[in-house]
């Protein structure tokens, strides 16, 4: 169109058009708040945090000696370890919400009526109203020895049942119930913009159930898929309460240690040295996962 | 393999057949009702009816994508009614296309082959094929279907059907979204690649142009029901119904009635008028707006005419439509611009000759 025009018309009409000055312009006054709220309760402790991170262990104030050591005393003392079991069960739990959620998500979005959608989205939806470590002492209750499930067991079947609680498979059963509704609404979204047309088409010229799914609906719905794995493995990161009230002392989460580190401890600058390596790896976390979609999005997925 | 050529030997030569094929959705809302047709081997089927006529219902059966209520769907001696889309010998061209946007051209062709598990040379080189065969450029191959134009994507979509070897490719209204110039192109293309191709090809449009340009028959279908089915010919000129002959373009539709004399008697246009083909008691008579012409009324050269006043014209390109009162009804008169310099309050006389138009039932 451009190169049709007359350059110098088209400049001298630009310079005509209407400019809004930044203090005239609503939407900067109207994000006013939300600016204020990020930069005191959101910025503003993580960056005391960080700068406390390069205090000297012990530390209760902040002053000019910097230093690395609580870096250095991460892997010093071990607590790198920590990092693996919450990154491993944070991922086991991601894949298991994954695995439960996309049927429903499914169902959700094409097979179910409205009527029955709305009744299994509101099923999934009423939990969230009652607060986290309610439900998790509710299976406390349910797992412990001598809770309910052991307790029918002995006195319909007379069976001891072994203790439930306290490993690593109790903490993955909590986060997953805890967190399966932030897989499954992505996966609702990425799967709502498939269009129906494009799986029966796809079924049309010959896939099966499965090349429908792996060749088709995740390629297509993979910014749902991407996002609600993110949030489930963030979220399960930086989970405490199941570890807490599931776990008990058997499993030491990174969340715990740096809970210790701050309450028992006393510690601040390595508690905030702990907490700043979590920062970093959920940040990078999320900026991978959100740059692939955007990268897929352009490029479109592999042969 | 020679199992496999031999039964595609076999069904290459055989016609679709639906009998009595029903859909109905609930109890009340009908779909499709007792659908007979014949669909030969190579032909090229369309299926005209106005929205909720049941045509896209009736496709979709055809493909397997919809359990009919009743009746089957045969290929050759083979009843296919329950079998699924994906084995099937059918491949459809959807409304929207249905292409998938996360692949490149080459791969949504070669996607039928991917699933059957064809080694990847060989998806290229047939992804290559239908390229030419569609006259695509053959560097498509690697370009993503989201940057192609609407034309392009039309033609990646047939392709792909293609790609698929179906024995019959089912059209579902793919051209509607596509503006004018461009739709004229793809039609006379579609015509193109079912010469080239010889397969079956059973288009659903709701326009009754696209139907006339590339059909070598029409089934007309209303409320569920098919009302007519016959060449473009047969459906322009000869249409059962009133509804069909208002349906495919303008027409003067006039009560009439046969006289004792050989003639048709017509109260609307006020006048017994001369006919020669064959008569329908108390029916319609049919007449379309290019069959008349204006004629000078002091020597009468034709054997039927009617006199009355423009009020309207309308220029259509090279020709021009008149719509003249005569009496309470109008009469629409198509002719080449060129013809006659007749103006809106005019006066004129229009005739046709005793063989043109057609007598249709109630």
């Amino acid at each position: 169109m451009t190169a049709t025009h007359d350059k110098e018309r088209l400049d001298e009409l630009a310079a005509q058009e209407p400019r809004i000055r930044f203090w005239r312009n609503p939407g900067g006054w109207w994000s006013l708040p939300i600016v204020v709220l990020l930069g005191v309760g959101f910025a503003g402790p993580l960056l005391i945090v960080l700068i406390f991170s390069f205090m000297p262990a012990g530390a209760f104030d902040i002053s000019a000696q910097f230093t690395l050591d609580n870096y250095q005393s991460i892997t010093r003392l071990s607590f790198d370890r920590s990092y693996i079991t919450s990154l491993r069960l944070a991922l086991i739990t991601t894949l298991i919400c994954l695995v439960i959620s996309y049927p429903i998500a499914y169902a959700l979005v094409k097979t179910l009526r409205p009527r029955a959608a709305n009744i299994v989205t509101a099923l999934i939806v009423t939990p969230l109203l009652v607060s986290e470590n309610t439900r998790l002492f509710g299976w406390n209750l349910i797992l412990s020895k001598r809770g309910i499930l052991d307790g029918t067991s002995q006195s319909l079947l007379s069976t001891e049942l072994p203790t439930m609680l306290f490993n690593e498979k109790a903490i993955i059963l909590g986060m997953v119930y805890i967190y399966v509704p932030f897989m499954l609404f992505p996966l609702v979204i990425g799967l709502s913009t498939v269009p129906d047309e494009v799986i029966e088409a796809a079924r049309d010229l010959g896939a099966t159930r499965w090349q429908v799914l792996h060749e088709v609906e995740a390629p297509l719905a993979k910014p749902g898929i991407v996002i609600g794995g993110m949030l489930t493995f963030v979220l399960s990161l930086g989970a405490i309460s199941e570890a807490q009230i599931l776990g008990g002392n058997a499993v030491i989460t990174i969340t715990k240690d740096i809970d210790r580190v701050f309450g028992f401890q006393q510690n601040w600058p390595f508690g905030s040295a702990l907490s700043v390596v979590l920062v970093m790896i959920t940040s990078l976390i999320a900026y991978f996962s959100m740059s692939r979609i955007n990268l897929d999005e352009v490029i479109g997925g592999g042969a | 393999m020679t199992e496999a050529n031999t039964s595609q030997a076999d069904v290459k030569t055989s016609d679709l057949r639906v009998e009595g094929l029903t859909k109905l959705y609930g109890k009340q809302e009908v779909g499709c009702i007792d659908v007979e047709l014949t669909i030969a081997d190579g032909e090229f089927f369309t299926i005209v009816g106005p929205s909720g006529s049941g045509k896209t219902t009736l496709m979709r059966m055809m493909a397997g994508m919809l359990r009919p209520t009743a009746g089957k769907v045969l290929l050759g001696e083979t009843d296919i009614t329950t079998l699924a889309p994906q084995v099937r010998p059918t491949a459809m061209v959807f409304q929207h296309l249905a292409l998938f946007p996360h692949r490149t051209v080459g791969q949504n062709i070669a996607f039928p082959l991917k699933v059957r598990g064809v080694a990847k040379a060989e998806r290229r080189t047939t992804a290559f094929e239908m390229l030419e065969l569609l006259r695509l450029p053959a560097v498509f191959i690697d370009k993503p279907v989201t940057d192609c134009s609407g034309g392009e994507r039309q033609r990646v979509a047939i392709a792909r059907a293609l790609a698929y070897e179906p024995q019959i490719l089912l059209f579902d209204e793919p051209l509607s979204a596509i503006d004018y110039q461009l739709r004229k192109v793809l039609q006379r293309e579609l015509k193109q690649i079912h010469q080239r191709t010889g397969r079956t090809f059973i288009y659903v449009t709701h326009s009754l142009e696209e139907a006339l340009v590339m059909s070598d028959r029409i089934a007309i279908m209303n409320e569920g029901s098919v009302a007519q089915v016959g060449s473009p010919e047969d459906i322009y000129h000869r249409p059962a119904q009133r509804m069909i002959a208002e349906f495919m373009g303008a027409a003067n539709v006039w009560e009439a009635t046969p006289t004792p004399g050989g003639g048709l008697r017509c109260p609307e246009i006020g006048q017994d008028i001369s006919f020669t083909g064959t008569k329908v008691e108390d029916g319609y008579f049919m007449l379309r707006p290019e069959q008349l012409a204006i004629v000078d009324p002091t020597s009468p050269t034709l054997p039927n005419s009617v006199t009355g006043t423009i009020s309207t014209r309308y220029i259509m390109g090279s020709r021009v439509h008149y719509l003249i009162d005569v009496g309470d009804t109008v009469v629409t008169v198509e002719e080449l611009v060129a013809a006659h310099n007749a103006n809106e309050g005019d006066t004129v006389t229009v005739g046709w000759s005793d063989s043109s138009g057609w007598s249709l039932p109630k």
